[in-house]
């Protein structure tokens, strides 16, 4: 399976076209070759969770053509540990958001190609390493988004699409300008993150702080971290339920990806001196300031929505802490997250479907009506709650636990939070699912074979990492061992910078 | 074959609920209940033979072992899912087997038109999985699993009918009180593995813990003791799951739940995960004198509190509600004087008699239709005659009468208090009177009397069935005969069951050598309990327990049997207000409610007024204000520019339109000016 990488990133690509040339009249046809097209990236993601080298923290399966050579540039795709969790979630999330997608009768066609276009740009970002590769898939990827949110969304679509692609293109000009420092720093000129890193000891300590800021607020805006979320409630809540599952389960996850993947082994000393406030405690403000504000909403989706950047907090926190546990526990979290969200949109998307609103305080009593579908929901609620047996206690556990080995105070707020998501979650649950029957919705059916086959394989991965975290930890370990110790031994040479 | 114990009631759980409801539909709720009933039985059949196991071999080999599966390994820490049997595994997964099956059968009669049974069983199922992993986890994060799975069942199990707001408010108060004390053992495991892996000892597992808890000498961390803060924020989970002050709010609430439940859940076993817990940690408790005294006192508080709490309430659950706190207070109580095995003793008495009069409560609200106010029964003894003796001879056992059960546990906590502090006796003498009093006031009001029922319920009083009574009888037998398992050298016996928990408590012992160097006071008590005291003292002690006791029978059989003394007398007191205050249980619900609660909602409100307001104003504001820079931009641009170079081209065209009247188009007019001004150029030139 050579090229493996770059068929998974572009067979949805063609998959795009293929939907483009079908006819316009026949939606089933459309529907079902839109996840026709994202079955070979699944099964290759299958082949490649077999396959990837869990003893080495090497880039695996890599390929590298030369692209532009008048300016260095390099097509380069490979994956370590860190990234192939990410590559894994995306092929997982996208067939199932596909199916998710079913019930969209409007402009079909081009709401698969340009799906089928974000997962082409999504899976590139976690694949390439070349800077000016990762750039243009990170660009790829902003311009679909736009359109399912500001074509297929809600009432205020429009303004929540400009916000979210405003704010995503801030932040892509602050990271096009770190690139392009790094790129000329370097001589010869290089967009080669290997070498990039390589090179990470030549960086005075100043070009490290301004690079890494101007990378650190492109991904701050991703993540999404405080002050830089509020495009996130507004997105969500307009975007359509399967764009809403990916932009929590895998846009969010850029952020911290691309802080790990760049930040991290590139600019070593500046991360050393930035972990602290940019990620240890803005992360922990985010956890709790997420959870209060979630607790007060009264859309579904919002609060769902805070939970994420709450969550988001957790993988903020953990990978600050540069112990093996926190950062393990910080990656593990980003793919925990990535399926509990996703589960969590994909049932607010069943109810909102039925009901057509997404009040909080309009329904009750659900538990009687829809019995599957509250049972499932209820996995997910624990889930996100952090409870023992499921996924996201383990991530949790191990990001506080690397945590109070780094900063004691911190641990204690972030821990607190425990109680507030408990809070927040049940509260819902009894307001929606709970409680007598609310009149209106007796008539509504329970969830459909179409429902279930996206939300049973989540709450699979969700029961099997609680029971058996190995699966997913034994990929990313060595590769995030190796990175905490390039930051934690990385040694000022200002010397060595001032070079010309 | 340990991991069976836990796992056979997953499977049951699992069964039932993903096929539970078809099942029941087809055929009958019976079958459900069989499912949910076989798996703790094999369980506790399972745990038998590996107590008997456990029997045969010598004191300090008694460990039975069984990983499962590789759990969390990053770093240092180092996990796995993995069991142990030891004799306190032993002593609570037969408290749980047994009595767990026993409930299991009592709840097929008491769900009897139970639409959602296969509901019920299954979280019943999933409950008991939870619990024996609490008991037999071999590892603080296994045991942890065990302690938030609980903590799940019971919120399912309290809102079980969930249709009732009430309910399901009093399931979510108990998982969140819950949680707010799980937040202090988890950061007491951080605390405690990162402690020990600084010594390069890291580890959660309990048998590495005991032998290498020594590290922790020395060691500070916010100016304790690594020990001490350990142990304080374990107990401060600890006060929640077993519903101590500052976190025993939620226990009363809890009975909203079917009887079942709160005969299981909330007084058999979940409760007593916080006693078993320092039990477990037990080395790790005996290093930290303050936390110890901490937990006796906090013990003695609300054995006290609950009590008083107890003397006021009408419903006949909520009578026993309380009385189970504060006999977990007794059980606190016991460990915080280093007392381990005297409380892990009562637990047990405690899980039979308690267990015994939740069910016996449970079968006459099932007789009396859902009725809870004890002020409409009364003589019900003669309707119900099964229930009235199990519940009688329960009584006798809580209230510490002697042969009976509770009586030996009880007095063996008291008396260890006496030695540790005679003010901490005085306390729990009290409680002792009072718990008394209210259970006798509750027999009295329930099965005394003139039946106060009205006239339909009345006609339809009957005896429970078989499946309720006969779990009754064999708890009220063991709410006689447990206490035999640990009669005191003082009245003939050897105390077999301390000799049992011997391996697990002995650090007791090596560890109070360590406190002895460091702090008098735990152990100047305790010499003196193993030699110096005399007979007599512990003697009298006995029978000044027994004494209040049977003062309390007697003030509640002169106030609700003979009505000799009017219980107005106590309740008009001081205008009413000391009677209001405890019925109301001192408020202390609307204090909580007040601040910690209205506060927390208070700050999410504010905060999310801030989110939407300044910092998405802040977000929105940029984006005007760039608009506004760009209207300004654009009006410069259409008016200033774009003037300019309409300016330029308006005045093209005006002088164009001048010029171009010059343009006549008369070639005789433009030979003239060519003429003219080729003249005129040669006169320049040329002059």
């Amino acid at each position: 399976m050579e090229h493996i990488l770059t068929y998974m990133t572009f067979i949805p690509l063609l998959g795009a076209v293929v939907v483009l040339c079908l006819p316009r009249e026949n939606n089933t046809l459309v529907r079902w070759t839109a996840f026709a097209a994202t079955m070979p990236p699944l099964l290759m993601a299958i082949w490649l969770y077999m396959n990837f080298d869990r003893s080495t923290d090497a880039m695996q399966f890599m390929e590298r053509v030369q692209w532009i050579p008048s300016y260095n540039i390099q097509y380069i795709m490979g994956i370590d540990g860190l990234s192939v969790t990410m590559v894994l979630l995306t092929a997982l999330l996208c067939p199932i958001c596909i199916l998710a997608s079913f019930g969209i009768d409007k402009g079909v066609k081009g709401y698969f190609a340009l799906f089928l276009l974000l997962d082409t740009g999504m899976t590139g970002v976690f694949c390439s390493l070349d800077f000016f590769l990762f750039y243009i898939f990170w660009e790829v990827m902003l311009l679909p988004m736009y359109f399912l949110i500001g074509v297929w969304g809600g009432p205020r679509r429009e303004y929540a699409a400009i916000k979210f692609f405003l704010y995503t293109l801030l932040g892509s000009v602050l990271m096009l300008i770190a690139m392009l420092a790094l790129y000329f720093h370097n001589d010869p000129h290089t967009f080669d993150m290997l070498i990039l890193m390589e090179k990470s000891g030549s960086y005075s300590r100043d070009f490290q702080w301004w690079a890494w800021l101007g990378l650190f607020i492109g991904f701050a805006i991703k993540i999404p971290a405080f002050p830089f979320h509020t495009w996130l409630p507004d997105a969500h809540v307009e975007a359509p339920t399967a764009i809403s599952v990916i932009l929590a389960g895998v846009l969010l996850k850029m952020g911290t990806y691309g802080i790990l993947r760049l930040c991290y082994p590139i600019l070593p000393l500046a991360t050393q001196d930035m972990a602290f406030y940019a990620l240890a405690v803005l992360g922990t403000w985010n956890i709790v300031y997420g959870a209060l504000c979630a607790m007060a909403q009264t859309d579904m989706k919002k609060l769902v929505a805070y939970s994420s950047i709450s969550h988001m907090g957790y993988v903020m926190l953990g990978m600050a802490t540069l112990t093996p546990q926190g950062i393990n526990g910080a990656v593990l979290q980003m793919f925990n997250h990535g399926t509990v969200t996703a589960m969590l949109f994909l049932l607010v998307g069943v109810i909102y479907d039925r009901a057509h609103h997404r009040e909080i305080n309009g329904f009750g009593g659900l538990a009687s009506i829809m019995p599957r579908y509250t049972g499932i929901m209820t996995i997910a609620f624990f889930a996100a709650m952090g409870l023992p047996g499921l996924s996201a206690f383990i991530s949790e556990v191990l990001v506080l636990l690397g945590a109070w080995q780094y900063d004691k105070i911190l641990t204690v707020i972030a821990a607190s939070a425990v109680v507030l998501t408990a809070g927040y979650m049940l509260w819902m649950l009894q307001r929606v699912w709970l409680g007598p029957v609310n009149e209106k919705y007796t008539g509504l059916p329970d969830v459909t074979l179409r429902e279930l086959a996206t939300l049973v394989p989540l709450a699979a991965i969700v029961i099997i990492l609680g029971v058996y975290p190995h699966a997913v930890l034994d990929l990313i370990n060595p590769s995030l061992l190796a990175l905490n110790q390039t930051v934690l031994s990385a040694i000022p040479m200002e010397a060595v910078a001032q070079l010309p | 074959m340990l991991r069976w114990i836990p796992l056979l009631p997953l499977i049951g759980s699992v069964v039932n609920f993903l096929f539970g409801a078809e099942i029941q539909k087809r055929m009958g709720r019976g079958a459900v209940a069989a499912i949910a009933c076989l798996m703790p039985i094999l369980s506790f059949v399972i745990v038998v033979g590996h107590f008997q196991e456990l029997r045969g071999y010598g004191p300090s080999d008694r460990i039975i072992l069984d990983s499962v599966l590789p759990w969390i390994h990053i770093g240092s820490l180092n996990v796995d899912i993995a069991f142990q049997f030891d004799p306190l595994s032993a002593v609570m997964a037969l408290v749980v087997t047994g009595i767990g099956s026993l409930i299991h059968i009592y709840s097929y009669g008491y769900m009897d038109h139970e639409p959602a049974a296969w509901r019920f069983f299954a979280l019943l199922n999933l409950f008991m999985f939870a619990m024996l992993t609490l008991v037999l986890g071999d590892n603080l994060l296994v045991m942890f699993v065990g302690w938030e799975g609980v903590g799940l069942c019971s919120w399912g199990l309290i809102g079980f009918w969930y249709t009732d707001h009430a309910n399901t408010t009093a399931g979510n108060k108990a998982f969140i009180v819950n949680r707010i004390g799980d937040f202090g053992v988890v950061l007491g495991m951080f605390a405690l593995f990162w402690s020990l892996d600084a010594s390069g000892h890291a580890t959660l597992v309990f048998r590495e813990l005991a032998d290498n808890v020594r590290h922790l000498d020395g060691m500070i961390i916010w100016g304790l003791p690594v020990a001490t803060l350990v142990t304080l924020l374990l107990f401060f989970g600890a006060t929640g799951k077993s519903a101590q002050i500052p976190l025993y709010i939620w226990l009363p609430d809890a009975m909203a739940g079917p009887t079942p439940v709160s005969a299981l859940i909330h007084a058999a076993t979940m409760v007593t995960a916080g006693v078993y817990m320092i039990g477990r940690l037990n080395f790790l408790f005996s290093m930290a004198p303050q936390t110890l005294e901490i937990v006796a006192w906090t013990g003695g508080a609300t054995a006290f509190f609950a009590a008083t709490i107890g003397l006021a309430q009408y419903d006949i659950k909520k009578v026993l509600a309380y009385s189970t706190v504060s006999q977990l207070g007794y059980m606190f109580m016991a460990m915080g004087v280093g007392a381990y095995a005297a409380g892990i003793f009562h637990l047990v008495t405690h899980a039979f008699f308690k267990a015994c009069l939740f069910l016996g409560s449970g079968s006459v609200i099932h007789a009396m239709h859902h009725e809870q106010d004890m002020r409409k029964m009364g003589g019900l003894r003669k309707y119900m005659p099964i229930t009235f003796g199990t519940f009688f001879i329960a009584t006798l056992a809580i209230a510490g009468i002697p042969f009976f059960a509770g009586f030996f546990s009880k007095d063996e906590i008291l008396w260890k208090a006496f030695l540790h502090n005679p003010m901490l006796w005085g306390v729990g003498f009290l409680a002792a009177a009072m718990t008394a009093f209210y259970m006798f006031r509750q027999v009295f009001m329930t099965f005394f009397g003139e039946c106060r029922a009205d006239h339909h319920t009345k006609e339809h009083l009957h005896e429970s069935s078989w499946s309720m009574t006969m779990p009754l009888v064999v708890l009220a037998a063991g709410s006689i005969m447990a206490g035999y398992l640990g009669v005191p050298p003082a009245l003939g016996g050897t105390n077999r069951f301390e000799q049992w928990l011997e391996p697990v408590m002995h650090h007791q012992t090596a560890a109070h050598g360590v406190v002895a160097a460091t702090h008098g006071v735990v152990t100047a008590a305790h010499g003196e309990g193993h030699g110096g005291h005399s007979l007599a003292q512990e003697y009298g002690l006995m029978a000044a327990s027994v004494g209040v006791a049977l003062l309390g029978i007697f003030l509640a059989y002169l106030m609700y049997s003979r009505r000799t003394i009017k219980p107005d007398t106590f309740t008009s007191l001081a205008r009413g207000v000391p009677h209001r205050v405890i019925f109301n249980k001192y408020y202390v619900d609307e204090i909580y409610y007040g601040t910690v609660l209205a506060g927390t909602l208070a700050l999410s409100r504010v905060l999310a007024w801030f989110d939407r307001t300044v910092v998405d104003g802040v977000v929105n504001g940029a984006a005007s204000l760039t608009r506004a820079a760009s209207w300004v931009n654009g009006a410069f641009d259409f008016r200033i520019i774009d003037g300019l170079v309409n300016l330029v081209a308006t005045l093209v065209d005006k002088i164009g339109g001048r010029v171009r009247l010059i343009q006549t188009g008369s070639i005789n007019g433009y030979i003239y000016v060519i003429a003219a001004v080729v003249t005129a150029v040669l006169l320049v030139r040329t002059w």
